[in-house]
């Protein structure tokens, strides 16, 4: 949403053929936009006072095993020497290896990621299947008890504290109702049962065909996900609410009331064609969020995702991995952005 | 308008139908072993380097060693594994191991007594952090390969000088003390690594499972290797899930998704034991609960404040009530059931006699800051002295971090106080001996970070040669009678608080049989489990 | 009577001063803002809110630090205790009414770092428009792209635990939004013809910037923060549940409920109260944003 607010304005004088312009400037600006954030996160790692040597070494290490440690990590470098590598590095697609658990942290990103993707993927859909509708008929209805109803709702959704909202449910649903699984992707006995092709347990059971499999997993994931899924509810029925009334109050729609047109017909086949962009960018950006990894979540749910995995590598002053993960992220939230700023541009007229 | 209101509420229903058809599982199977454990210290799996808690159980259960504990009679101490015997020389330096014919790794290759050297080498020679067990007795990455050879199926190892056999033997039940498979892990060696690099995550060893994969923060899987010298286990399948919360530990064990449950808080462990299908497993842990006085801090170096501190604590309030069934009183550094360990607690919650401690030292208004490691019991722990403190009219300022963050102050000599847990790293009184009371060089150049009494700049008072000569001592009732003697003294004369050794508490269901977490001594066993 | 002139004199058509309109204006926004119960709902328990932070001593029925280890987790309703104990045995009620301090003192100066932050940036970034423009753009899109609660929680372990700490990590991590309103209102009153005519008059950048555009700027902005506090609130009860705010014992909500949660099952309150004092709170923003905006800015999108 944010970036499609002024994208572009106010620097318009070069005089190239104008989509080689923008897609310079767009490319230009993902390149800076990843360093920048690459910068910060390794400042940031370099200033921390957890010491990365002790990270490995232990409590119990002697003075020379610190020693070799810290030259093999090569601290001894001044930092923009030690930036450069770095960067280096990650143009080769090289992230490094993760200090804590030894293996390359771009094999820990293909497996954290899809976890978060399979669950912000869920939490979306419940969101959007949900929240557009009530957004819709809120709208239509305003001041009814529906629209009452999703407003009490958003305004829930809004205020409350994830990790609490988590908690509570896993007490209720997981451990006196019973109805779900409980924390992490499946249950014990279906762990590695599934062939991994795409990392997602859902799709890898249904390409397996193995359906105990999906079942668990689905157990597994319906409850952190409806959880994501409110909160973007809360999100997107407002927004999808205050697009329609902007709509249902404009002429159009009341040339095409005069002329008859079913209330149906005027809510779906004019006002809601005519919100699609904007929707879209608004979801975009809700999943854009939930892909960052909602660290509260991951973590009461025991879900190995990549919020909790760059917490964990950050507290535990794992740098390779945080700056492996935050590019990761960082990326797909410009991308997100970025698309949703390409489809305002192309679709909306206003901007034609 | 209304199909919308319909099919929120078809959505909404179908949700909950689905849903409440996925009910739990009721049982795990018949020869898998589940296990909830918290397994996030786990950094590496090579035995040269792992020296975190749940690494060292994956350890013993794939690696064999020369001597080992036995699981189901911890109480014998060391026994004969891949070492049939052994003998010592005259001049006492010298153990020749003659090995156990017949036993293949893993991978199928012989143990041979090349094997064992290269395993004990290689660890020297990496020089990673659980090096000193073994650096202790002299050997060196220079001496490596003369001090620890290979003849035939006979393992000679020469030590520096003559030390109580028993506490070397000792040190090789520990996990550097592991066997790897020389052939294998050379083949997988890259950049003169010696196979570390590889054998962070893979194994290669002869014990009774073999691993099947590590992912970290998420779980350990191993089968049994059926051709265990030992007899293959019962359990064929392990699975260790990384479960951080105890409540989910909790649910789980209850609902039968797991067969034991390793961290359970006294709270959850009150109400488990309550549940159908389930029995408390108490074990005596070797791991301390201390407080520490840095003795750079003027007021905190005089002998009265670190008597006053010992009275601060609230021993027996904080044992009955968030420690419940997790902690025992203990005042002294080595934990009970270790050889010497002395059994007396003269300490206990008095204010007015810390009062009176304070005033003879001329101690006001004094305020200071304790480290204190982001785990819920140390906090409440930090919580509670600090209340006392403040009754004695000492502020005393809490700072929570990580692990790291904290240790990192620690080591540098920098905290005022530090709340710390201490594990012995192997079952010789040594272990505690030669870190709380032994500090050869007390100067800021020595960086001794691995010595406790050194990060607190103590100088031990003497104790360092006692503990010097104790470590050497063969004969062992003497040798208990010197640590008797060391421990009453630092009792008096310490800068360490020594409050409470740990009961590990494991909640497990009631049809597993000899399940052992390995005491005070090692790490978990599962091969001897059954169902 | 001197009410009911003063009424009319607010509510008049005719105003005789600027000031008078000023306040004329201010009334008329403060009525139909009364008529929205919710918002008003939301109003009331701030105020109570504040008023139990400072009244606390004189509210809380023990103090909140003393510990009785004999008396731990008491149910709810226990004598003398009434929404319980905690682990150590204080009394939860007491620690909510001295938690609301930490709460309101988070919220408070969060809201005055992080908006002026995003104000001074977006108006400069607006204004000036060129290089300018493009360098603070982009930082502001670096720090867009972080995920939020891992950058604050970066900057906490970096700065060390705390709740000053962890107020300006939230800070940083709340400006962004707040400069791109700004430069987005900054470009849109650029160009109008006030401020051409202004320029003509020969006034410079600076004062264009402080005197013309930061009060067109703020009433946005105040929108935007109120609706936001909710999220400050939860952001900042985040870090406390995973240790990287306040300090213990203080009792700061969301460390709280991290404290509760170990006895989840058997002693559900300890963790739920503080989340429902959280959820107050968090919603009685919301429902004051909601009505502030309605009157402050009926146009506006969210």
């Amino acid at each position: 949403m944010a970036l499609t607010e002024d994208g572009g304005k106010g620097r318009a004088r070069v005089s190239l053929p104008p989509w080689i312009k923008t897609t310079a400037l767009t490319l230009g600006s993902i390149a800076v936009t990843m360093l920048g954030l690459l910068f910060v996160t390794f400042i940031i790692g370099r200033v921390m006072p957890i010491d990365p040597v002790l990270a490995i070494v232990g409590e119990r290490a002697s003075q020379s095993t610190y020693d070799a440690v810290f030259l093999e990590l090569g601290l001894d470098k001044p930092l923009v020497v030690q930036f450069g590598y770095y960067i280096w590095d990650v143009l080769h697609l090289d992230f490094g290896t993760s200090l804590l658990n030894a293996r390359p942290v771009s094999e820990d990103i293909a497996r954290v990621f899809p976890a978060t993707l399979e669950l912000a993927t869920l939490g979306i859909f419940i969101g959007i299947v949900i929240g557009v509708p009530l957004g819709v008929v809120a709208a239509a209805r305003k001041g009814s008890w529906i629209d009452q109803v999703a407003r009490v709702l958003a305004l829930v959704g809004y205020s409350m504290p994830i990790f609490w909202l988590g908690l509570m449910g896993l007490l209720v649903f997981y451990g006196i109702l019973g109805w779900v699984g409980g924390p992490g992707r499946v249950g014990i006995f279906y762990v590695d049962v599934v062939p991994s092709v795409t990392g997602l347990i859902l799709v890898d059971a249904a390409l397996d065909g193995n359906w105990d499999v999906f079942k668990d997993a689905f157990s597994h994931i319906i409850l952190p996900a409806s959880l994501l899924g409110y909160f973007s509810l809360a999100y997107i029925s407002r927004m999808t609410r205050s697009f329609m009334l902007e709509q249902l109050s404009a002429e159009y729609i009341t040339t095409a009331r005069v002329k008859g047109m079913s209330e149906w017909d005027v809510i779906w086949k004019h006002a809601f064609k005519n919100i699609r962009v904007q929707l879209i960018t608004v979801i975009a950006l809700s999943y854009a969020n939930l892909l960052e990894g909602s660290v509260l979540t991951e973590i009461i749910f025991s879900w190995p995702g990549i919020g909790s995995y760059i917490t964990t590598a950050l507290l535990s002053a794992d740098m390779n991995a945080v700056l492996g993960g935050t590019v990761v992220v960082g990326l797909i939230f410009i991308l997100l952005n970025i698309f949703s700023d390409l489809l305002y541009k192309i679709f909306d007229p206003r901007a034609k | 308008m209304n199909t919308f209101a319909k099919l929120l509420t078809g959505v909404a229903i179908g949700v909950a139908v689905s849903v409440t058809s996925f009910s739990a599982v009721a049982e795990t199977p018949a020869n898998m072993l589940v296990i909830a454990h918290r397994i996030d210290d786990v950094t590496t799996i090579d035995p040269a380097e792992s020296f975190e808690f749940a690494g060292s159980d994956i350890s013993r259960n794939i690696y064999s060693r020369l001597v080992s504990l036995d699981p189901n009679d911890l109480a014998a101490g060391y026994k004969p594994d891949l070492a049939e015997s052994w003998e010592v020389s005259e001049d006492g330096k010298t153990i020749t191991f003659t090995m156990r014919e017949g036993v293949t790794f893993h991978s199928g290759n012989p143990v041979t007594a090349e094997d064992a050297a290269f395993s004990l080498q290689r660890a020297v020679i990496l020089n990673k952090t659980p090096a000193f067990i073994l650096t202790q007795f002299g050997f060196t990455a220079e001496n490596a390969t003369e001090t620890i050879r290979a003849d035939g199926n006979k393992l000679m190892i020469t030590t520096d000088k003559r030390y109580a056999t028993s506490f070397v033997l000792n040190c090789l039940t520990a996990t550097i003390g592991a066997i790897v498979d020389k052939q294998t892990v050379m083949a997988n060696e890259v950049d003169g690594d010696m196979g570390n690099e590889w054998l962070k995550t893979n194994s290669a060893g002869s014990g009774p499972y073999k691993l099947d994969g590590w992912k970290p923060n998420e779980s350990v899987t191993m089968s049994s290797n059926p051709d265990y010298y030992g007899g293959a286990p019962a359990m064929e399948r392990v699975i260790v899930r990384h479960v951080l919360e105890s409540a989910s530990q909790r649910l789980l064990l209850e609902r039968g998704d797991v067969d034991i449950a390793r961290n359970l808080n006294p709270e959850d462990i009150a109400g488990a034991s309550k549940a159908d299908g389930v029995k408390i497993e108490d074990e005596l842990k070797g791991r301390l609960m201390y407080l520490a006085l840095n003795q750079k801090h003027p007021e905190l170096s005089k002998p009265e404040v670190r008597q006053a501190f010992k009275y601060l604590i609230d021993y027996e309030g904080m044992r009955d009530s968030f420690l419940k069934g997790q902690y025992t009183i203990h005042q002294n550094f080595l934990p009970a059931t270790y050889l010497g360990a002395s059994e007396e607690n003269p300490f206990s919650y008095n204010i007015e006699k810390a009062k009176e401690l304070l005033a003879a030292a001329g101690v006001e208004n004094l305020e200071v800051e304790i480290g204190v490691r982001e785990a819920q019991e140390r906090i409440e722990i930090g919580q509670s002295f600090q209340n006392a403190a403040a009754q004695a009219g000492i502020k005393v300022n809490i700072t929570v971090g990580t692990a790291k963050q904290i240790l990192a102050r620690y080591r540098a000599r920098e905290l005022d106080v530090y709340l710390g847990a201490w594990g012995p790293d192997y079952p010789d009184p040594q272990t505690n001996a030669g870190t709380f009371a032994y500090n050869p060089d007390n100067s800021d150049a020595a960086q001794a970070t691995g010595l406790l009494a050194w990060r607190n700049s103590w100088d031990t008072g003497g104790l360092t040669e006692k503990v010097e000569a104790a470590v050497v001592e063969n004969d062992r009732d003497a040798r208990v009678q010197m640590y008797q003697d060391i421990q009453a003294e630092f009792r008096e004369t310490s800068p360490f608080v020594i409050m409470f050794q740990q009961i590990e508490q494991s909640a497990v269901r009631d049809n597993v049989m000899d399940w052992s977490t390995g005491q005070a001594v090692t790490s978990a066993a599962y091969w001897q489990v059954t169902k | 009577m001197a009410e009911q002139t003063l009424r009319a004199w607010l509510l008049t058509d005719t105003p005789t001063s600027r000031r008078h309109a000023k306040l004329s204006a201010l009334y008329q926004g403060w009525l139909a803002f009364r008529a929205n119960t919710m918002a008003m709902i939301g109003l009331g328990i701030l105020l109570a809110l504040v008023l139990i932070a400072a009244a606390a001593p004189l509210l809380a029925p023990h103090d909140p630090y003393v510990q009785d280890l004999g008396n731990r987790l008491a149910p709810l309703g226990s004598e003398g205790h009434i929404l319980g104990t905690d682990s150590l045995g204080r009394d939860i009620l007491s620690r909510l009414i001295y938690g609301a301090r930490i709460t309101l003192y988070i919220v408070a100066l969060v809201a005055m770092i992080a908006p002026i932050v995003g104000l001074l940036v977006g108006t400069v970034s607006g204004y000036v428009g060129g290089w300018v423009d493009i360098v603070l753009m982009r930082i502001t899109d670096i720090f867009l792209a972080f995920p939020r609660l891992v950058l604050a929680l970066a900057f906490v372990a970096a700065l060390g635990a705390g709740i000053e700490n962890a107020v300006i990590a939230i800070s940083l991590t709340a400006w962004p939004p707040y400069a791109r309103i700004a430069r987005a209102e900054t470009l849109t009153i650029r160009s109008s013809d006030y401020i051409s005519a202004i320029k003509l008059q020969g006034a410079g950048g600076l004062r264009i910037i402080t005197k013309h555009i930061w009060p067109l700027c703020v009433s946005s902005l105040i929108v935007r923060v109120t609706l936001d506090m909710a999220g400050i609130i939860l952001a900042a009860a985040g870090l406390g549940f995973l240790g990287l705010g306040a300090q213990p014992p203080s009792p700061e909500w969301g460390a709280m409920i991290s404290e509760g949660r170990r006895f989840i099952l058997d002693h559900w309150w300890v963790a739920t109260m503080p989340g429902l004092a959280i959820f107050t709170v968090s919603l009685a923003f919301n429902l004051l944003g909601d009505g502030l905006r309605d009157v402050l800015d009926p146009k506006a999108g969210e």
